[in-house]
């Protein structure tokens, strides 16, 4: 451990525990949660840490309260997450919507597990991929990025503070009870001030300062509780002085800005990453747990002479859809295994918009695909 | 709107955004008057107003958040607690004020209510009583009494109400009062008292809405409403909490009926995890 408390070097954790190291490498002192599997590692290890840290670590009463906890601290200027899986998540759909609302960064980790309901609680699922996306009620939009290994929850916890930092914004890790359990060997590290990305903060007296007025990067500086600035942030349409403005104009003027200052930055956003798709007839298009699984398969495929390729989402919100565009002008199909019912697939269909054909290859959850099965989709899917 | 006088300036003005008046509340409301009382006592308790933060819920009275120059925040249903929460752990020299509504904080917010008086949060909560929901049009609440006719139990309320300062009381507040906004002077120093004292402050303010509940069961104009309430006071500090339930037309008992000291969370956080927090960068 470092003098600052921050650990660094090789280990063997799992990716709920790498998660938490992720956050605390990347400055977050506050975690406001409710136990729930197959999330629960990553309080348990933010309870351990963060006071070693000088951070807080609260147990709420339930994922409403925790949700909001972030939201407050984040406004008190301390960089603040929360983790859970499904029901949890969707108990913080409303205040995920007041975070996007009052433009709060912060972190919700999602370690998914199956479901509808209780489900399976112990057991892997990739079902809330939508509900990431259109949880919350209203027009707004999002970031959501899949690590599919214990080294990326550490990595991409730092990118998702980062990204929340940037662009004040929730940012949602969609992670899975595997990616969340599984133990790999992760490679903590201390992140470098200058790699470390903090929100536009006021530059003007506060008699000058507007809350909620953005220039053209739209994204407005943010005042913190207790700065002197005396500004007011609510949930309901606001103007640039944060004022309630109950009026079509001032909500077509807000709710353009919040989805704006993410779909016109998609190219700084987006990550996602490729192998052997520059000559691919069928390229198989999957994130998470299920995208170590197609790589195999994809492998497999190669090594008969198969020319499939692969396409790893690592950022699912706001989606690569320009690049599936493009893709699928070369490509004959776009196969998409999921640990759902068809989700993903939806937006890869809408995005080849049928200058490629889309193939689901579901899996209900409790386990995750046989590479077989995805190999023998390949083979079908070129016949 | 249009024709609504404009009242004086008042030495409160400083702390109200009085480019935002009028207000949306109805004339005669118990919601301003509250205010008031609370605006004065940030002057009584001598606090740095650049330190205090008000969060509100939903509903008429999580307006108040709009209507204050102070850092504030107007939150979603219930969850002024749990965010005041979050900004009090993370910066402990902030002044938390949550000032919602009796239906915004005890049925959806309840849950959070009773937890942050089990943990003894550092803050002052103002709950200001109107005994139904007078935003969306006079519903029942959880503190309408029994028989009280509202848009949703027109045949007379049959779902029993709670008994606020017995709640938080038990959940573990270090302060509790009750006070209806005709009592000015003793509201405003009950809330200058919960700002001043560490731990889960909660002072319970009885406030007419006469465009809903006082309409409905027959209490009058706005003034007599108020000078109902005002008669059906009785005075009892430390009174014996199963006695405090407000029933349609019987007595309500008012005073200070908690005031004790307990350890914070922070003053928990402090002691237990000092170790650990030697540590620290
Ligand atoms: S409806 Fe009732 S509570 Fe709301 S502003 Fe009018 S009088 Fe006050």
């Amino acid at each position: 451990m470092s003098e600052n408390g921050i650990i660094q070097g090789e280990f063997f954790m799992n990716g709920d525990e790498a998660c938490a190291e992720g956050a605390i490498s990347a400055g977050c002192r506050f975690f406001a949660g409710y136990p729930i599997t197959p999330a629960t590692e990553v309080a348990e290890r933010m309870s351990s840490r963060l006071p070693e840290v000088g951070g807080t670590y609260i147990q709420m009463e339930d994922e409403i309260a925790s949700m909001n906890a972030i939201l407050g601290a984040s406004w008190a200027g301390v960089k603040a997450m929360t983790a859970t899986s499904g029901p949890g998540f969707s108990l913080m759909m409303e205040n995920l919507g007041l975070g996007v609302m009052l433009e709060t960064p912060c972190v919700l980790v999602d370690v998914q597990r199956a479901g509808p309901s209780t489900g399976l609680p112990t057991a892997v699922g990739q079902g809330d991929m939508m509900q990431a996306r259109w949880g919350s009620h209203g027009t707004y939009e999002i970031i959501a990025i899949v690590p599919n290994s214990p080294q990326e929850m550490f990595d991409l916890t730092i990118t998702a503070f980062n990204l929340s930092e940037k662009y004040r914004v929730p940012v949602l890790i969609m992670s899975d009870e595997v990616v969340g359990h599984m133990s790999e060997k992760v490679v903590l590290r201390q992140t470098a001030p200058e790699e470390l990305v903090e929100r536009p903060r006021p530059t003007v007296p506060p008699e000058k300062y507007l809350p909620f007025q953005a220039d053209e990067g739209l994204v407005p500086p943010m005042a913190l509780a207790g700065e002197g600035y005396h500004f007011h942030a609510t949930g309901l349409t606001h103007d640039e002085r944060g004022y309630p403005a109950m009026n079509a104009a001032a909500q077509d003027r807000l709710a353009r800005r919040l989805v704006d200052k993410i779909r016109l930055n998609k190219k700084d956003i987006i990550q996602y990453e490729e192998a052997w798709v520059d000559d691919a007839e069928v390229v198989v298009c999957a994130y998470g747990i299920t995208a170590r699984v197609a790589r195999h398969a994809v492998q497999m495929a190669r090594s008969e002479g198969i020319r499939a390729g692969m396409l790893r989402l690592i950022t699912v919100w706001p989606f690569p859809e320009e690049h599936i565009r493009e893709l699928a002008q070369k490509v004959r199909t776009f196969l998409v295994p999921e640990i759902n019912y068809g989700q993903i697939v939806l937006e890869v269909e809408r995005c080849a918009c049928g200058e490629a054909n889309t193939v689901l290859l579901p899996h209900m959850g409790g386990g995750v695909h046989h590479p077989q099965d995805i190999l023998k989709a390949i083979k079908e899917a070129i016949q | 709107m249009t024709d609504t006088a404009m009242a004086d300036s008042q030495f409160t003005d400083h702390y109200l955004r009085v480019d935002r008046l009028p207000h949306i509340w109805c004339p005669g409301c118990g919601i301003g008057p509250t205010l008031g009382c609370f605006l004065r006592a940030i002057d009584r308790a001598e606090l740095d107003a650049d330190k205090v933060v008000v969060v509100s819920g939903i509903g008429c009275t999580g307006r108040a958040a709009g209507y204050v120059k102070l850092d504030s925040f107007h939150t979603t249903h219930g969850r002024a607690i749990p965010f005041a929460t979050g900004l009090k752990l993370a910066k402990p020299d902030l002044k938390l004020v949550v000032f919602s509504g009796d239906g915004d904080l005890a049925a959806i917010g309840g849950n959070h209510l009773i937890h942050a008086g089990r943990r003894n949060i550092d803050m002052t909560v103002i709950c200001v009583n109107n005994f139904n929901y007078g935003m969306t049009g006079g519903q029942m609440g959880p503190t309408t009494p029994l028989g009280a006719r509202t848009s949703t139990s027109p045949y007379g309320n049959f779902d029993p109400p709670f008994n606020l300062p017995q709640l938080v009381a038990a959940s573990g507040a270090a302060y509790v009062a009750r006070w209806t906004v005709l009592h000015v002077r003793q509201l405003e120093k009950a809330i200058a008292d919960g700002l001043t004292k560490p731990g889960f402050t909660f002072i319970e303010v009885i406030a007419p809405c006469h465009a809903s509940y006082g309409r409905m069961n027959k209490l009058g104009q706005a003034v007599d409403h108020l000078h109902s309430y005002r008669k059906r006071c009785i005075v009892k500090n430390e009174a014996d909490l199963r006695e405090t339930e407000i029933s349609l037309h019987g007595p309500i008992v008012v005073g200070k009926f908690v005031d004790t000291r307990r350890p914070t969370f922070g003053d928990r956080i402090d002691s237990m995890l000092h170790r650990a927090h030697d540590n620290k960068p």
